[in-house]
């Protein structure tokens, strides 16, 4: 990493632009556009009716968030490890690489 | 502290602030992902399904023709579908008071292309729309045209655009930013398209639909370019190898296509 505090400020960059708006719009519920765009069809065409309805749906609020917050865990678990798989090969190979004086004595 | 030893802190920092961040802005109860389930009329569902098929047995064409070539890049593969995994799973608020999606499927596209991640994408979206109610089976082909298709053609064609100019991680963030806008641009001319307004028609149905996320999406789409190239950053460090493979399989591809043509 030539410089890591680049990714730092990434890191932050992406941390203050999904916090911030939370700060800002204290106690305000935050709806999401998905289902603003329901609304929208409705506006435009209040005689539309759904005609199928999801096979299977999460049992209430809490269900949902469960099962969305697992869909985060996963994919963060399998990324992140890869990334520590990858970051552990790369600084063994550097290990082994650069021998220390010891070795060379010997 | 020696340098390598702040390298060393900043980069654990960095990486259980992603850990950290993934957890925070992980989800608020939603509703539907881009379009919900039963809300495109039969025939646009049809069509869209019909549209998006073709890109997805042509990505399943390209994912086993790099696997089998080099087994190793299953594991890189894996990355690329599991950061559209957890991004497409966070509903992030932005600073008009409501939140949306990103959808991840930048990164990808960068080291596979954009079919590959149209197979990909269609499998998140699979996933979501089968387990969380989150989009619809019957609107799983439009949203996958949006979201694992155009998104990840506009992130290939921008990023291969600014990449020959020499300034890669401009190219990474641009191509990401710029995939995550159309995913939705091409969602509001879906709706538009399926719902055209009694005065004015398609252009005013467009403007309409595209109102409800423009401003949301632009800071979300400004953080998945960063979060992205947080990762891309990572590879360039870490995976050396895998992205050396990538690119000599991508050559030895454009080799073929010459000599046959």
């Amino acid at each position: 990493m030539q410089k890591p505090s680049i990714n730092v400020w990434l890191l932050t960059g992406a941390a203050m632009l999904s916090l911030a708006p939370v700060l800002i719009h204290q106690g305000k519920e935050f709806k999401a556009t998905d289902s603003i765009n329901i609304t929208a069809i409705e506006q435009v065409k209040p005689s539309y009716k759904p005609w199928f309805e999801p096979i299977v749906k999460p049992s209430g609020g809490e269900v949902e968030t469960f099962l969305f917050a697992t869909q985060a865990a996963i994919g963060s678990g399998v990324t992140c490890y890869i990334l520590g798989l990858y970051k552990g090969r790369t600084e063994r190979r550097k290990a082994e690489e650069v021998p220390t004086p010891v070795e060379y004595r010997d | 502290m020696t340098a390598c030893q702040y390298r060393k802190v900043a980069t654990l920092l960095a990486m259980v602030g992603l850990s950290g961040y993934l957890v925070v802005a992980s989800p608020t109860p939603a509703q539907a992902m881009h379009i919900a389930e039963g809300y495109l009329p039969p025939v646009w569902a049809v069509f869209w399904w019909v549209v998006a098929i073709p890109f997805f047995v042509l990505g399943l064409r390209s994912i086993t023709r790099i696997t089998k070539a080099h087994p190793e890049l299953k594991v890189l593969l894996a990355l690329a579908g599991a950061f559209t995994f957890v991004l497409s799973a966070l509903k992030i608020p932005s600073v008009n008071g409501s939140s949306s999606h990103p959808t991840g499927t930048g990164l990808g596209t960068i080291l596979f292309g954009p079919l590959v991640m149209s197979v990909m994408g269609g499998l998140v979206l699979l996933f979501q729309a089968l387990l969380l109610a989150h989009g619809g089976l019957t609107t799983l082909g439009a949203n996958a045209f949006s979201m694992a298709i155009v998104g990840p053609m506009v992130a290939y064609v921008v990023y291969n655009a600014i990449a020959k100019t020499g300034h890669q991680k401009i190219a990474v963030f641009c191509a990401t930013l710029l995939e995550d806008l159309c995913t939705y641009l091409v969602t509001a001319v879906q709706l538009a398209l399926a719902f055209p307004a009694i005065q004015g028609g398609f252009m005013a149905a467009f403007i309409k639909f595209v109102s409800v996320f423009a401003i949301t999406q632009i800071p979300l789409a400004i953080s998945e370019g960063l979060l992205t190239l947080l990762v891309w950053n990572w590879l360039q460090d870490y995976g050396q190898q895998e992205l050396k493979t990538l690119r000599l399989f991508q050559q030895g591809k454009n080799l073929d296509a010459e000599t046959i043509n």
